[in-house]
């Protein structure tokens, strides 16, 4: 049985007694401004400091710790060499600002990363500067905004999304000023076409798709919506959260895609840090060029160099370059893998999906909602045993737990009822796959307040998560 | 598998996939192994020089700054760099409490109430600053002053177009550098939701009336955002102190290396009374089932994952593990630490400028008490002395007339406890030879 390191770890202001002391005034700062008391920081040795984040990380998970199919979240392998490699002096101490010709190096790796990852897309240009998917999504939504605006077609104030849409989605449609049209699926789980082309209008800007879907399904009449996007004047937006199913299968280029963002901390390898930094190149087709971002990588016989001059360009979305660190990585794994071996991840990523799929579908606990074939990723309905035992996702979650797995993303996508989304990748061993799916066939047999009371064989018992937004603390001077 | 799963072959997998856009494969080169790998990344590595190879004058808000090995030890711990962000919260206990502490740190360094546990970068971090400000308020117009990075205006231009906000630049007192209290109260109207004020600003100018703009904000019912550079945190009182609303900044100094500008570690502090209208991640401390203190995400209703299109923010991957570092460096270096940290950076800007200004034909172009940047006016062209520095293995200040037309041949130097003082004495009489041709 799975054991976690436990401790009462105290806080680490709890961990010596401090108080403000008294600063030696800085006379030459006006006296507004001029601090008087030390920021009440704790003061501790740094045997002491190593030992509180030590024992902190022996109370996390990640996915060196295990298996890891949080769906839509791609939690593979993170090559070390690629965290090395990143923290090579030679990258990690250049400065943004440096002369072109200090920085060759970075300047290659961006161009030929760009290069790479319009061949895997099928896109003609990238911008490499957003900080994440959702960041890569906002640009994406002021492309679309400078390409209609460029057009002087003034009145497409419409986003439409499905309604198994990533939840960054509307927000980042939201947040660049679109009206939301969600529009729902199909008994197959997939795009209603005759309700997209009654919803598409001369307002449209642009149709936001997940290809294959949040339900971990192909759109295969993606052609079909491609043309009726089109047709309509709109762009057909493509968020590449799920392109670690195609890689070298299909690429979303040839689907008709406009816009293209990828999560490289997602299908490229990247580690996703407890949070970030990620990162969410956009990729375009040459009809939205001129809004890239600047500045543009760009090659003369000279060498690499920065162009700012596109008066048509949306300007900045970050500061400097991105975040060049996980581009370095991305470009390190993408190297290692080659073409062939990316298109076996997905290859792989696929059969893992489906073999789980088959597998849980055959023990009769969990039920499939929609179409069968899946790719990457597949979402499993609780539904039975919430009906039956009392037992809903968020239990079989917390059970998973006690076994050292972790769950999967739970009660999502919204149109799944008790949904468990689960998506392997390619990192795992048939072995490891056999032992999540025996964890969640027993997990479905045992009694149901085994289940509601769990996780046991946590740091932790079950988190109070209602209580923490009810009576916010969050700082150690509301305690 | 395939075979239990009833299949022959891969393919049946992705039958699903039309011909018409199946391809065979991908047109990159074949895989390197590590070893290769490797290799081939060290050649790369080698066309770059770092700030050891050629060290770097280079002011605009981005410094080497000292990276303490217990740092890279506790971010290298794979359970907390290879874990996801922490939706499980009783497998995620150690990167929860070490964000508590994150934010806790931040709301004691800007003098706020709370703080979220990151955002992409102190550029952002204004955008999103000025989005809340709306929220809040209720109102379109954001004030700035012009004496900020054009990145970050750049950047806000575009956060304010879904909203519609207009951003109106005030303008910087020629004499002293500063934000023109003249020109602010001028563009106060009552639709002014925010002030933002850069401290110290981006010519590295402290601004100190900053009790009048809080006042101006207060009467203007908008609300007062200051970013700070935090390595000066432990000299200058902290924006709470003199009324902040909003405190941002870039926080990647604190543990972080340049990384050619990215990562970065997007700083996001506020009042309590504006917690709901606060964008990004925030955590916070419950209890669990047997009544012990625990962890979790707390507030989660703002966020995208809950309430989609209605959101404070689409913000969703953040920088997380930046913020780990920027946690185990603060509490390495401790209150007495950041003190002096902050009193070398601020002691080396001063030997700096006054080296430079004394060398004939360069000049302070400000009146003011710099930290540790500043803008020297060059009597030569700008340009060619950094050329001329760069042939010598350095590199010198920001030019800075690109973006303000008004300071020809005016460069930002920049400087923290990094630099040596061999590393002065060599930009010193290099500038002192351009000088002389």
């Amino acid at each position: 049985m799975y054991r976690s390191a436990v401790y009462d770890e105290p806080l680490i202001n709890e961990l010596v007694a401090s108080k403000a002391e008294k600063i030696k005034p800085l006379n030459s700062l006006s006296s507004s401004i001029r601090r008087k008391e030390k920021i009440n920081l704790p003061n501790i040795d740094e045997t002491q400091v190593v030992r509180h984040f030590h024992r902190l990380s022996q109370m996390n998970y990640g996915i060196d710790s295990g298996i890891y199919p949080l769906g839509s979240c791609t939690m593979k392998y993170n090559p070390k060499i690629c965290e090395e490699i990143a923290s090579w002096d030679k990258f990690a101490d250049t400065n943004p600002y440096q002369d072109v010709s200090t920085v060759q190096g970075n300047l290659q790796i961006m161009f030929e990363l760009e290069q790479m990852l319009c061949e895997i897309t099928g896109m003609d240009h990238f911008t490499l500067q957003p900080a994440a998917g959702a960041q890569g999504e906002f640009s994406g939504m002021l492309l679309t905004r400078a390409y209609h605006e460029f057009n002087k077609d003034f009145e497409r104030n419409e986003v439409i999304l499905p309604d198994t849409s990533h939840g960054t989605n509307p927000a980042s449609a939201s947040m660049a000023g679109y009206k939301l049209v969600e529009i729902p699926s199909t008994a197959d789980g997939t795009v209603d076409l005759d309700t997209l082309e009654k919803t598409l209008s001369d307002k449209t800007a642009c149709f936001m798709l997940t290809n294959p879907n949040t339900l971990g399904i192909f759109e295969s009449e993606i052609l079909e919506i491609s043309k009726l996007v089109h047709d309509a004047g709109a762009l057909l937006y493509y968020d590449g959260a799920n392109m670690n199913a195609i890689m070298g299968k299909a690429r979303p280029g040839d689907m008709g895609f406009d816009i293209v963002h990828l999560n490289l901390h997602k299908t490229f390898a990247t580690p996703h840090g407890g949070g970030g930094p990620g990162s969410g190149p956009v990729g375009v087709k040459t009809k939205l060029e001129n809004f890239l971002p600047i500045p543009r990588i760009c090659k003369n016989k000279e060498g690499y160099f920065f162009d700012y001059d596109s008066p048509e360009s949306i300007g900045k979305i970050k500061g400097h370059y991105g975040n060049f660190s996980v581009l370095l990585k991305a470009y390190v794994y993408i190297l290692m893998m080659g073409g062939d071996g990316l298109r076996k991840s997905s290859e792989i990523a696929v059969l893992n999906s489906n073999y789980m799929k088959k597998k849980l579908l055959d023990s009769g606990k969990y039920k499939l909602p929609y179409k069968e074939l899946r790719k990457h990723e597949f979402v499993l309905s609780c539904e039975k045993l919430k009906q039956e035992k009392n037992i809903r996702a968020l239990d079989v979650a917390k059970r998973l737990l006690d076994h050292g797995m972790h769950p999967p993303t739970i009660y999502f996508p919204l149109i799944v009822k008790e949904a468990l989304m689960i998506e392997p990748t390619e990192s795992e061993s048939k072995e490891d796959l056999d032992r999540y799916v025996d964890a969640l066939i027993k997990i479905a047999n045992e009694e149901p307040e085994v289940v509601k009371n769990a996780p046991n064989n946590t740091p932790v018992k079950r988190v109070d998560e209602v209580g923490a937004t009810k009576n916010p603390v969050l700082t150690w001077n509301m305690i | 598998m395939l075979k239990e799963m009833g299949l022959n072959n891969i393919e049946e997998l992705f039958s699903d996939i039309s011909k018409k856009i199946g391809i065979k494969g991908l047109d990159l080169p074949k895989g390197l192994s590590q070893q290769e790998t490797n290799q081939k990344l060290r050649k790369i590595a080698y066309k770059n020089k770092t700030f050891y190879d050629m060290p770097c004058f280079t002011g605009g808000g981005i410094k080497p700054h000292y990276v303490p090995s217990v740092v890279k030890s506790i971010t290298s711990r794979a359970e907390f760099y290879t874990a996801y962000t922490p939706y499980q919260s009783e497998a995620s206990q150690g990167f929860l409490q070490s964000m508590f502490e994150y934010q806790s740190m931040i709301s004691e360094l800007t003098g706020m109430d709370i703080a979220n546990c990151s955002l992409y970068g102190g550029v952002t971090a204004l955008s999103e600053a000025a989005l809340m400000c709306t929220r809040v308020k209720r109102k379109k117009t954001f004030l700035i002053p012009q004496t900020i990075s054009w990145e970050k205006k750049s950047v806000l231009k575009n956060y304010a177009k879904g909203p519609e906000i207009k951003v109106k630049e005030i303008s910087y007192d020629k004499k002293t550098g500063k934000i023109d209290l003249k020109e602010l109260r001028k563009h106060i109207d009552e639709d002014v939701s925010g002030i933002y004020l850069e401290n110290p600003n981006f010519f590295g100018i402290f601004e100190d009336d900053v009790n009048e703009i809080s006042k101006i904000a207060e009467d203007a019912d908008s609300l007062f955002v200051v970013g700070i550079d935090p390595i000066s945190g432990g000299i200058t009182k902290s924006p709470g102190e003199y009324g902040a609303d909003i405190v941002i900044g870039e926080g990647r100094a604190f543990g972080n290396h340049m990384d050619f500008g990215g990562s970065s570690l997007g700083i996001f502090a506020c009042k309590k009374e504006y917690l709901r209208q606060m964008p990004g991640r925030i955590i916070g401390i419950t209890q669990d089932a047997d009544g012990r203190r625990a962890f979790c995400m707390a507030l989660q209703t703002r966020e995208q994952h809950i309430r989609r299109g209605r959101a404070t923010s689409n913000i969703c991957t953040n920088e997380g593990l930046c913020a780990l570092a920027t946690v185990s460096y603060l509490s390495w270096l401790g209150g007495n630490g950041l003190e002096e940290l902050s009193r070398i950076n601020f002691e080396k800007g001063q030997k700096l400028a006054r080296e430079i200004e004394s060398i004939d034909g360069f000049e302070k172009m400000f009146d003011s008490v710099h930290f540790n940047e500043f803008v020297i006016k060059c009597n030569k062209d700008a340009n060619n002395i950094n050329k001329k520095l760069l042939n010598k293995g350095i590199q010198g200040g920001l030019i800075l007339d690109t973006w303000y037309p008004e300071l020809e041949n005016c460069m930002l130097f920049g400087i923290s406890e990094m630099h040596s003082d061999n590393d002065i004495g060599k930009l010193v009489s290099l500038l002192k030879e351009a000088s002389y041709v």
